[in-house]
């Protein structure tokens, strides 16, 4: 199996190459089925992978070559599945593959057709490439492709202003968490001598704690620019200007999530720094409730479900933070097929609506698109957390990790955007789906969409409704047990230091930190269930009953500054716009370039300059050409004056 | 082979050529262009046999050439190849030969200008293999002159005040280097030295503190002008915007690969504890030039500015490189050198090529341009996303090298100049965006455009198309996509930059052992 790895990242760059080289003279087909293609023979090979780390503890490696030999500084190519990485080919693969078949009814007739279909699998190229990095430099390849195929993708429309600006956005943001993961891999490199994760992770006892928080925070930083946290979620919705099946993929299953990913992977690391785990689990609890607060008052339907995932997003990261390492990565593996789902349903919807999107303009669209609406109730239904729906438990497990891990007032913020995460995507159904009909009968003849993209949600209803029964019983699922060995790598100070602590306050404190009990595994069943319903219930009152008590119009005018606050994202954009772009491109502009290059420096260079210039145009204008030939004559003359000395003076002649 | 000297027919070969056509005044151009084509072909394929057979396990100088010239002051003809010259001579050959095939659109004096580029191109070889200081001096010397007059004479409007500004500034750092090597030559004989101006063996003296300082200045400033470094930068974006196409592929490519070139061979082996106690402050003008160099091609309106201030950012990175003094560090700078030869010239090769069409190199007076132009937006966007570090082209692997060299001496500069990360891609995307998305002038906008409020209608008579290229309905001139020659250009820079990128390991194996070399005086760095 080892040596068949390559071909699971190979398999999707070849048909990337083939289609982006010849697609223009392919049939359209040909290029959608090639690309579909590859991407089921890695989704066959992850499987096999993944089945041979269902009995092994041994992770699989394939060593490629070398990449950068500087010195120590040395980077092999190696491809590396653990657990971990298992889990996350399956995800990556599986939901690829399903939004490459329904693609082919979405982008039907489309002139960038054979690109899109060599662009989305370049992407699943470089995401699985960052999956199966073994070291920090292909990990970092990995993250910077994905980042590129994202700007490809989200600039797909390239004629249109809007889409080129959002794409240029989520690179440039993105590279601002980049500078941070970048610096923090010279750090490990300073520290440690090594990039490659085993041997950095084997020698974490050379520094200390402090060292290690100033990593993990900067490795924290790429993954908010990537994983869309605080600040740096603000390119996430703007991502939306790409087609919608690239916004199920990258947006909401996989790319978005390599962040969390990384962080896991970085276990070792983030784990002894209790400092960092604090930041992230704050950082992680304020988007999830920001985010969620702003999804509560959008009117576009993607960017209702792209606020949503940055807020659970927020989930992944806190659930990090807090420790609840095993539940981070259970609601990336839900998440994926959900919030994959919703995407593609909302795409379905707009689909069949001639491109709307705002959802004041739909309404009552279920019995013209029932397997759409069918497929996105289960998928809202998981997002919400609505009990026995995969979403529930593993948002549950990660409520109940920040509990155990005393974070009791970011929990309780969690429980909050838990609610808004309930309000705001049945607001979404009962907007799109239910209530009148808000579209023009005239112009807009709502259908549902053909089966090549009817099949896909289907598909994805599946483990969207069921993926949760890899996480029971709670706490002791099976996915626990095979995660297990990922989170448990050798003892380190920090770890040790907090075993000793929870053995001094006792053993019945420490068994809690392992085993839930029953009855608190209840509580909070029972919590978030209230949560789930209330939220269902006040929009079905507000959008479908139409309950004078619940008016979202009445609501919003109640709200006045807080809703504009909510309405327009906290401002954000026009904060960085103001404080950063302007003042930047204003002192680039007027001080850098007009006072310093050309007035210092340029005004001391002319004064020299003036005379020389004069006369050279002096004698310019004598005879054109005259200098050039003059020059060229000295030029060579001086070669043939140095031959002749050289021949004279040298042994040959002598 | 051992008995052919290799190197010197690398140099002359291009030589040959420019004799041939002076020698012919009634050449026509087709022929003088064949010409200079066979000289070009002729020096790299030598080259390429020089670098086949090089040894990259041989610490020192290889396929050394020696004789004698004036024995008694100690001027010799010294000819010698080690890894740092060969990667950049064969990046020399290779790029004049781009740079001789892809002149087809000079219209005038264009045996002159073949004459000028072979003569520029034996100039900027023999530089690299040059290792008798006088030798070097007369080679460096020889460069300048075709130089300035490919800005002057086939350059654009405003070309003559840039050339004459090229060649103050360099002939500036041209005499004090003289005076360094004046200075170095006396002392050594003042040691009770031989008198030589061999540079392996002047480097094998130990001077003193005080000399090694100003003869450290005296080659600093001369290659600091020549790389450029900030604040002696501001001949370049002058220079490029004025040359012709050609001239900013050679001036970006390979002439300011002599600063930096220079930097490692003169300043690191001739004085090295100057350069160790100089360090700090040469990586503060570095990260000045790396940041400045990004912030002011934010706002330029004009291609060639823009990718002009980009390579007073980049070769940034090469000074940061060498001046960490270790070996991430060396291979960095070594390898943002030879990838910015690549990219930044088929950047300009790509600003030529639109500029060719259009007239106008300003960025505002395109866009939409690869509905028109397919393969000339995907080569340019390989080449901006090189620019701009993308892991998996060539830039990347240079930059993070120099930034993990310059980390490991120096923490601040390693970070500080990873900030450029962000700005490159600012600048780079901008204009790609700019001119290859979006729309022409003239054209409707995309009806499903988010942003058509704040998308002020650009207006069409940007172009003054004097029916040079049949229109469209929206006025928008039909451009046609790259033809052969362009493409034969272009597309070996381009797929190089992705060569480097996924697999630098055979050129950074050319220069292992002579960084290794190089480094012995910093202490055990060499790892």
């Amino acid at each position: 199996m080892s040596d068949l790895l390559f071909l699971i990242p190979l398999l999707p760059l070849l048909a990337a190459t083939i289609n982006f080289v010849f697609g223009r003279r392919m049939a359209d087909a040909q290029t959608a089925w090639l690309a579909t293609a590859s991407i089921a023979g890695s989704f066959a090979l992850s499987l096999a992978a993944f089945g041979n780390q269902l009995d092994s503890d041994e992770p699989l490696t394939q060593h490629l070559y070398d990449w950068i030999p500087a010195g120590l500084f040395h980077v092999p190519l190696n491809l590396y599945v653990d657990h971990l990485t298992a889990i996350m080919l399956l995800v990556v693969t599986s939901v690829s593959l399903v939004v490459h078949i329904y693609s082919q009814g979405y982008m039907a007739g489309d002139p960038g057709f054979y690109r899109f279909f060599s662009f989305l699998p370049l992407f699943v190229f470089s995401m699985l490439m960052l999956v199966l990095a073994d070291n920090f430099l292909v990990i970092f390849f990995g993250w910077e492709a994905v980042g590129l195929c994202s700007y490809l993708l989200i600039g797909f429309y390239f004629k249109r202003h809007s889409a080129n600006q959002a794409a240029k956005k989520a690179f440039i943001v993105n590279r601002v968490g980049d500078f941070g993961f970048a610096t923090g891999i010279m750090l490990i490199f300073w520290k440690f001598d090594s990039v490659v994760f085993s041997e950095v992770f084997a020698r974490l006892e050379l520094v200390s704690v402090d060292t290690l928080t100033i990593i993990a925070l900067l490795l924290f930083t790429g993954a908010a620019g990537k994983s869309a946290q605080l600040p740096l979620f603000v390119w996430l919705p703007d991502a939306m200007e790409g087609p919608t099946p690239v916004s199920a993929l990258i947006h909401a299953a996989t790319m978005v999530t390599a962040g969390i990913y990384m962080l896991a992977r970085m276990y070792p690391i983030v784990s002894a720094s209790s400092d960092a785990m604090f930041v992230i689990a704050l950082v992680g609890a304020i988007t999830a409730f920001m985010a969620g607060s702003i999804a509560l008052t959008q009117f576009d339907i993607k960017r209702v479900i792209a606020y949503s995932t940055v807020s659970h997003l927020g989930f992944m990261a806190f659930a990090i933070g807090v420790g609840a390492w095993v539940a981070a990565i259970f609601h990336l593996f839900t998440h994926a097929f959900f919030k994959g789902l919703l995407f593609l349903g909302s795409g379905s919807v707009i689909h069949g609506m001639h491109e709307e999107q705002d959802m004041r303009k739909m309404g009552g669209l279920r019995k013209y698109m029932p397997t759409t609406y069918w497929t996105f109730a289960i998928a809202a239904a998981s997002n919400a957390g609505i009990i026995v729906f995969a979403g529930f438990f593993s948002k549950d497990e990660i409520l109940v990790g920040g509990w155990l891990d005393h974070q009791y007032a970011l929990t309780i913020i969690m429980f909050g955007a838990a609610f808004f995460s309930s309000l705001y995507i049945f607001r979404a159904v009962f907007m799109t789906f239910w209530g009148e009909e808000r579209f023009d009968p005239e112009h807009v003849h709502p259908h549902e969409s053909p089966r090549i993209m009817t099949v896909p949600l289907i598909l994805l209803a599946i483990p969207a409704f069921a993926a949760g029964v890899v996480g029971l019983p709670p706490e002791d699922g099976w996915i626990h047990d095979f995660l297990e060995p990922a989170f448990h790598v050798e003892e380190h100070a920090e770890e040790t230091a907090s075993a000793i602590a929870i053995f001094q306050e006792g053993e019945e404190h420490a068994e809690e930190g392992h085993h839930v009990s029953t009855a608190m595994t209840i509580t909070f069943f029972a919590l978030s269930t209230v949560l789930a319903i209330g939220g269902l219930a006040i929009a079905y009152l507000a959008y479908v009953a139409k309950h004078p008590a619940f008016d979202p119009r009445a609501w919003a005018e109640r709200a006045g500054p807080v809703y504009d606050l909510l309405y327009n994202k906290y401002y954000l954009d026009e904060i960085y716009e103001r404080l950063i772009i302007h003042p930047l491109y204003w002192i680039s502009e007027n001080i850098l370039w007009k006072i310093v290059d050309i007035e210092i420096i340029d005004g001391t260079v002319n004064g020299v300059a003036a005379t020389v210039n004069y006369s050279s145009n002096q004698l310019r204008r004598v005879q054109t050409g005259f200098v050039a030939n003059y020059a060229l004559a000295i030029a060579i003359g001086a070669v043939i004056v140095i031959g002749i000395a050289l021949a004279l003076q040298s042994d040959l002649l002598g | 082979m051992d008995n052919l000297p290799i190197l010197s027919m690398i140099t002359y070969a291009p030589l040959l050529g420019a004799l041939v056509l002076f020698f012919t005044p009634r050449v026509d151009a087709a022929t003088s262009r064949q010409v200079a084509i066979g000289a070009g072909v002729l020096a790299f394929i030598l080259s390429l046999a020089m670098l086949v057979s090089f040894d990259v396990n041989e610490s020192g100088m290889q396929f050394t050439e020696h004789i004698e010239w004036l024995p008694d002051v100690g001027v010799n003809y010294d000819f010698g190849v080690d890894g740092i010259s060969a990667v950049l001579v064969v990046l020399t050959t290779l790029l004049a030969l781009v740079g001789i095939i892809a002149s087809t659109s000079i219209t005038h004096r264009r045996r002159e200008y073949y004459i000028s580029l072979l003569l520029l191109e034996t100039g900027m070889i023999g530089v690299f293999f040059a290792l008798d200081l006088f030798l070097f001096y007369i080679f460096w010397e020889l460069m300048l002159v075709p130089m300035a007059l490919l800005i002057g004479v086939w350059g654009s409007a405003n070309r003559v005040y840039a050339a004459v500004k090229f060649f103050l500034y360099t002939l500036f750092g041209s005499l004090l280097m003289l005076v360094g090597i004046v200075a170095i030559y006396w002392e050594n004989i003042n040691l009770g030295n031989a008198p030589t101006l061999n540079i392996l063996d002047l480097a094998a003296v130990q001077y003193s503190d005080t000399l090694q300082f100003w003869v450290f200045l005296a080659f600093f400033i001369a290659f600091a002008i020549k790389v450029p470094m900030w604040p002696f930068h501001t001949w370049l974006p002058d220079a490029h915007v004025e040359a012709p196409t050609i001239g900013s592929v050679l001036l970006a490519g390979v002439l300011l690969k002599m600063g930096g070139y220079g930097l490692i061979r003169f300043n690191l082996s001739l004085t090295p504890d100057a350069a160790e106690d100089l360090a700090p402050y040469i990586m503060v003008l570095s990260l000045i030039g790396i940041i400045y160099g990004a912030l002011v091609a934010l706002v330029q309106p004009d291609m060639k500015k823009l990718v002009a201030y980009s390579s007073v950012s980049h070769m940034g990175f090469v000074t940061l490189g060498i001046f960490a003094l270790n070996m991430q560090g060396l291979y960095g700078a070594m390898i943002v050198m030879l990838s910015h030869g690549f990219v930044t010239g088929g950047l300009f090769l790509c600003v030529g090529v639109v500029y060719e069409r259009a007239h106008t190199r300003l960025i505002s007076a395109f866009g939409g341009i690869v509905s028109r132009m397919p393969v000339y937006s995907v080569l340019f966007g390989v080449l901006m996303l090189a620019s701009l570090g993308l892991p998996g082209l060539s830039g990347f692997v240079g930059e993070f090298l120099a930034l993990v060299g310059a980390f490991n001496s120096y923490r601040w500069a390693g970070v500080i100049g990873m900030f450029v990360v962000i700005l490159a891609a600012w600048y780079m995307m901008w204009m790609f965006q700019r001119v290859v998305f979006e729309r022409a002038p003239g054209e409707p906008p995309d009806p499903h455009d988010n942003a058509l409020p704040a998308v002020s209608g650009a207006s069409a008579d940007v172009h003054d198309h004097d029916d040079e290229w049949p229109v469209d309905e929206h006025g928008v001139p039909q451009w046609p996509d790259l033809n052969r020659i362009e493409l034969a250009t272009i597309l070996p820079l381009v797929l190089l930059t992705i060569v480097v990128g996924v697999w630098p390991e055979p050129f950074m194996e050319l220069m292992r052992t002579t960084l290794e070399t190089i480094l012995i005086p910093f202490g055990s760095q060499g790892v």
